[in-house]
């Protein structure tokens, strides 16, 4: 097959021609647009690229890129992005979800898809809602959320995307916000270049059923002292003047938010990230304002085979294997 | 391995005088730990390997290992065998081999009246009798009477068989099944060195195993020969079928529909076969038996579930691999929503249903018919499939085949019925020369010029297969109503209208690149024509050759193509006056043939599990002639 880039496509290139129907205001249209740029940053041929949905308003996605495309079935993504890879390798595929899509109707492909680890980007708009279907709650509302289902407030716990991730056995875990686009693009980056499954989690404004929900950390006067960017190797630290970070808790497992210089805390003590850490981005993961900073970056990276070297290394077809050779190749007999 | 037979001379050279038969029906009844699935197996390859037609009938219980000697645990092999066109399995078995009383009680009911039964007198214990629900020993009272039984001490007679290798109580005990084996053979006077051979092979790591095993077979082939002497035993022999000159191998409705895939994606001219599938009782074995062939290009998957199963499928095709799918009943029916998604994005997908008998878990080891309506009806929407179904194993290889034919030329989902009883039911097979069949390339669509997604091809309806990974065919599908031509999204009413058409016109089409029906034996005109499709083919055959014997106007149709049905299936069926529907549920065919065709038909229906025996289409017949 050949591949044809006739010349440097620009973000807008991988816009389809169809008019993005998504609520005014909504945080998918930052999402599309950073995509959009991110795509085209890393130069990637638009035939081989494929967006798998399922549904929901994230899912809506593949219609507004000029790639190949397929919305399909409430959470069924990643069965058929699996299928569309054991089929070709080779194809570049995305898929799109969001919190209910992933974590409640296909809550149960999302564990496999990540566990069997096939190389696809899979990212998971997660805006504590179901807004397609009119502001129910969904699998990560937060306790007490009022809805058309939830009247008196939510009573479930809301569980954790990327604990869950992290305990389906994902190789590549990490979480950005929708509008912060140069941040978002970094991670989408990263989990490009990441073989096996990349999970990305996007907090994701909705300004109709749920606004500002994220509002405690994606506020921009506060996100100094709300947000920590991890990096590989660098110090786990954050704040208006960097004075603030993460360190062990002495004599437990389990972490703590400090002020250097306060109670004779030094450099020294802040907690240096390893991204191929697991127990680390476990803890990273469920740290929640206002107690501690939303961390946010690649909290786990750490490769291993993807599902497609895997069944690339049980075997190949044969070139002059003969049918008529192989249904003989048990008990026959011939009549005279 | 390959042996050649001569049809005419006596393998055996036994010189005493045997009973000649045209044909038999002997059924192995044990226990379900008494190997008698294995058994029944090696019982099948030497009655092929001599030359005779054959239809065999595994009836095993859904629990693995049911409590040792209940009726529940009974597992059963019934093997037809004989001179003559062997279709069914038999109606009544002539000799039953019962290892134990509960494997007695159960198969009672079919055994022929005079027919023989030899028992393991040896596991006729108190207990066991008990467990069985035997207030007395019936080989000691009159129960048995109508027949002839044969007592013999099979435990004791394989204990001494194997003393001085060493085995445990356990080990030993288990080597029954081969004496039983070896006893069998004599008794058709058939040939020990294949089993011999198989034996060794079985047990290549554990010779003593091998050897004990041999020495029970070898045991309860001689018991034949000197116990004959003594007059207790009648040897029989069945003369050599009437089959046509050729290679054959033994083939299971399985095994034909792997092949028949397999066939089929070679005569599509396809590199890949992606195999989505959840293990369910029956439809597992098909995967097992993909899951071995990655040098033809076949890629299988065990899903987490039937859902991503069917996704996986569909992905596949997608991608421009054959997408195939399979399950029993339950699974199809989780299944549905993407059944649906895959007629609406227009893409080839197999799914294959061998059916079980429902509703819900129902009975997973018994066959049954009755998902005809979910396959032709069972989904939201106005969403038409074509639905296939195949009549006997072999027939399995030729309907796969066609159900790829059909499902990548007309871009749709081919829903392929088998049921449990194909599935197990194995018969010789004349293998075809598999280059030699012919070859209907699928088109992939690779120019630009033009393309539009959902253009349909004038002549098929099909849309074009536009593969991702091709240059400038970039186009977005879903599960939302498509603008005809462009693809996109359209909530236009009238465009919903010209689509819907369009799929039901599409699935309607196929009517016209099929054969036209024919009756598989007797008039195309007549008093009565019986209707059938699936398994129940050899049952039905059978009894309208009976009745065609017998001076009756009969005629047999049966169905491959249950959606659409053949052009000329009303015109067929307007020169009889009479239509009976003889179907393994409550009345699906029956309700389908009405419907379309306003045409007076009757039900006959069975849902016990078990096959139609040809006796009760027989009195079926007499009854719609009366």
């Amino acid at each position: 097959m050949t591949t044809t880039i006739p010349q440097q496509l620009k973000p807008k290139d991988f816009a389809s021609d169809q008019e993005v129907r998504w609520c005014p205001g909504c945080g998918d249209y930052a999402i599309l647009k950073a995509i959009q740029k991110t795509l085209a940053e890393l130069e990637v041929a638009p035939e081989r690229t494929v967006f798998v949905s399922g549904i929901g308003c994230s899912s809506r996605f593949p219609y507004y890129m000029s790639t190949y495309g397929f919305h399909t079935i409430h959470g069924r993504a990643p069965g058929i992005a699996t299928g569309l890879k054991l089929a070709n390798p080779d194809l570049d595929v995305w898929v799109i979800t969001g919190d209910g899509d992933g974590l409640s109707i296909g809550g149960n492909h999302l564990l496999h898809v990540l566990r069997r680890n096939v190389d696809l980007q899979i990212v998971l708009f997660n805006n504590e809602i179901y807004g397609l279907t009119k502001g129910q709650v969904s699998p990560t509302s937060r306790i007490g959320t009022k809805s058309p289902t939830s009247p008196q407030g939510s009573i479930a716990h809301p569980l954790s995307p990327v604990a869950v991730a992290l305990g389906a056995g994902a190789r590549f875990v990490a979480r950005a916000i929708d509008i912060d686009q140069k941040h978002l693009i970094e991670v989408l980056t990263a989990a490009h270049a990441h073989r096996g499954a990349s999970f990305v989690e996007i907090f994701q404004n909705c300004p109709v059923y749920n606004d500002d929900v994220f509002h405690d950390f994606t506020d921009r006067a506060n996100a100094p002292d709300t947000q920590l960017h991890v990096e590989h190797g660098k110090p786990l630290r954050y704040g208006k003047d960097g004075n603030r970070g993460i360190r062990l808790k002495p004599g437990a497992l389990d972490v703590e938010a400090v002020v250097i210089g306060q109670n004779g805390i030094t450099e020294d003590d802040i907690l240096v990230h390893d991204q191929t850490n697991k127990t680390l981005a476990g803890l990273l993961g469920t740290l929640r304002p206002p107690e501690f900073p939303e961390v946010l970056g690649v909290l786990y990276n750490d490769p291993i085979d993807s599902y497609e070297m895997q069944v690339a290394a049980l075997g190949a077809a044969g070139n002059d294997v003969s049918l008529n050779d192989l249904i003989r190749k048990t008990r026959t007999w011939t009549v005279a | 391995m390959s042996t050649t037979v001569p049809k005419t001379t006596d393998p055996s050279g036994s010189q005493q005088a045997r009973e000649i038969r045209e044909s038999v029906v002997v059924r192995f009844a044990g226990d379900s730990g008494d190997g008698m699935q294995m058994t029944g197996s090696q019982f099948t390859i030497e009655t092929a390997l001599a030359g005779l037609d054959l239809t065999t009938f595994p009836d095993y219980p859904a629990e693995i290992r049911a409590p040792v000697g209940t009726t529940f645990g009974v597992s059963a092999f019934q093997i037809h065998f004989g001179s003559v066109d062997v279709k069914t399995a038999g109606d009544e078995v002539d000799v039953l081999i019962a290892m134990n009383p509960a494997a007695l009680k159960v198969s009672l009911a079919n055994l022929s009246l005079g027919g023989t039964i030899v028992a393991d007198t040896g596991s006729f214990s108190e207990r066991n009798l008990l467990k069985a629900g035997y207030d007395a020993n019936p080989l000691e009272d009159d129960t048995l009477a109508p027949y002839q039984v044969i007592p013999l001490d099979i435990t004791r007679l394989t204990m001494s068989a194997v003393e001085g290798f060493g085995l445990s109580k356990k080990e030993a005990l288990r080597c029954r099944n081969m004496w039983a084996l070896g006893l069998m053979l004599w008794m058709y006077d058939r040939d020990l060195t294949a089993t011999t051979a198989w034996l060794t092979k079985k047990f290549a790591s554990r010779e003593t195993l091998a050897q004990s095993n041999n020495a029970a077979l070898i045991a309860g082939h001689a018991y034949g020969e000197t116990a004959e002497l003594s007059g207790n035993l009648v040897g029989y022999r069945v003369k050599d079928a009437d089959l046509p000159p050729g290679q054959y191998r033994t083939i299971t409705g399985t095994e034909a529909i792997v092949w028949g895939l397999v066939s089929g994606l070679r005569s599509a001219g396809l590199e890949r076969l992606v195999f989505g599938s959840y293990p369910i009782t029956p439809a597992s074995p098909v995967l097992h038996a993909l899951a071995k062939m990655r040098e033809l290009g076949v890629y299988t998957f065990q899903a987490e579930d039937e859902i991503a199963a069917i996704c996986s499928a569909i992905g596949a095709s997608y991608g421009g691999a054959l997408g195939v799918t399979s399950s029993s009943g339950p699974g199809i029916a989780l299944k549905t929503e993407a059944i649906g998604l895959a007629v609406s994005v227009e893409l080839p997908l197999v799914i294959l249903n061998v059916q079980r008998a429902g509703p819900s878990t129902g009975l997973p080891t018994k066959t049954e018919q009755s998902d005809l309506f979910q396959a032709v009806y069972g989904r939201n929407g106005d969403t038409p499939v074509a639905v296939l179904a195949a009549a006997t194993s072999i027939d399995c290889f030729d309907v796969a085949r066609e159900a790829v034919r059909l499902a990548t030329k007309y871009m749709t989902p081919v829903i392929l019925l088998s049921d449990g009883y194909l599935a197990n039911a194995a018969e010789p097979w004349l293998i075809p020369d598999l280059d030699a069949l012919e070859d209907w390339p699928a088109r992939q669509r690779t120019d630009p010029e033009g393309f539009q997604p959902f253009e349909h091809d004038p002549e098929t309806l099909a849309r074009p297969w536009a593969v991702p990974g091709t240059p400038g065919l970039m186009h977005r599908i879903g599960g939302i109503e498509k603008e005809q031509g462009s693809g996109h999204i359209s909530y236009d009413s009238a465009n919903h209208q010209a689509m819907t058409d369009l799929r039901v016109a599409k699935i309607a089409n196929i009517a016209n690149d099929i054969p036209e029906q024919d009756v598989a034996l007797g008039d195309r005109t007549g008093t009565l024509a019986l209707v059938g499709w699936g398994s129940t083919f050899g049952p039905i055959n059978k009894a309208v050759e009976q009745a065609r014997e017998r001076g009756q106007s009969v005629s047999h149709i049966h169905l491959r193509y249950l959606n659409p049905f053949p052009a000329n299936l009303a015109s067929l069926l307007d020169g009889f006056e009479k239509i009976l529907v003889p179907e393994m549920n409550a009345g699906q065919l029956v309700t389908m043939l009405r419907s379309r065709y306003l045409v007076p038909a009757k039900g006959l229906n069975k849902v016990t599990g078990q096959p139609f025996k040809i006796s009760d289409v027989a009195s079926a017949i007499d009854a719609a002639l009366e």
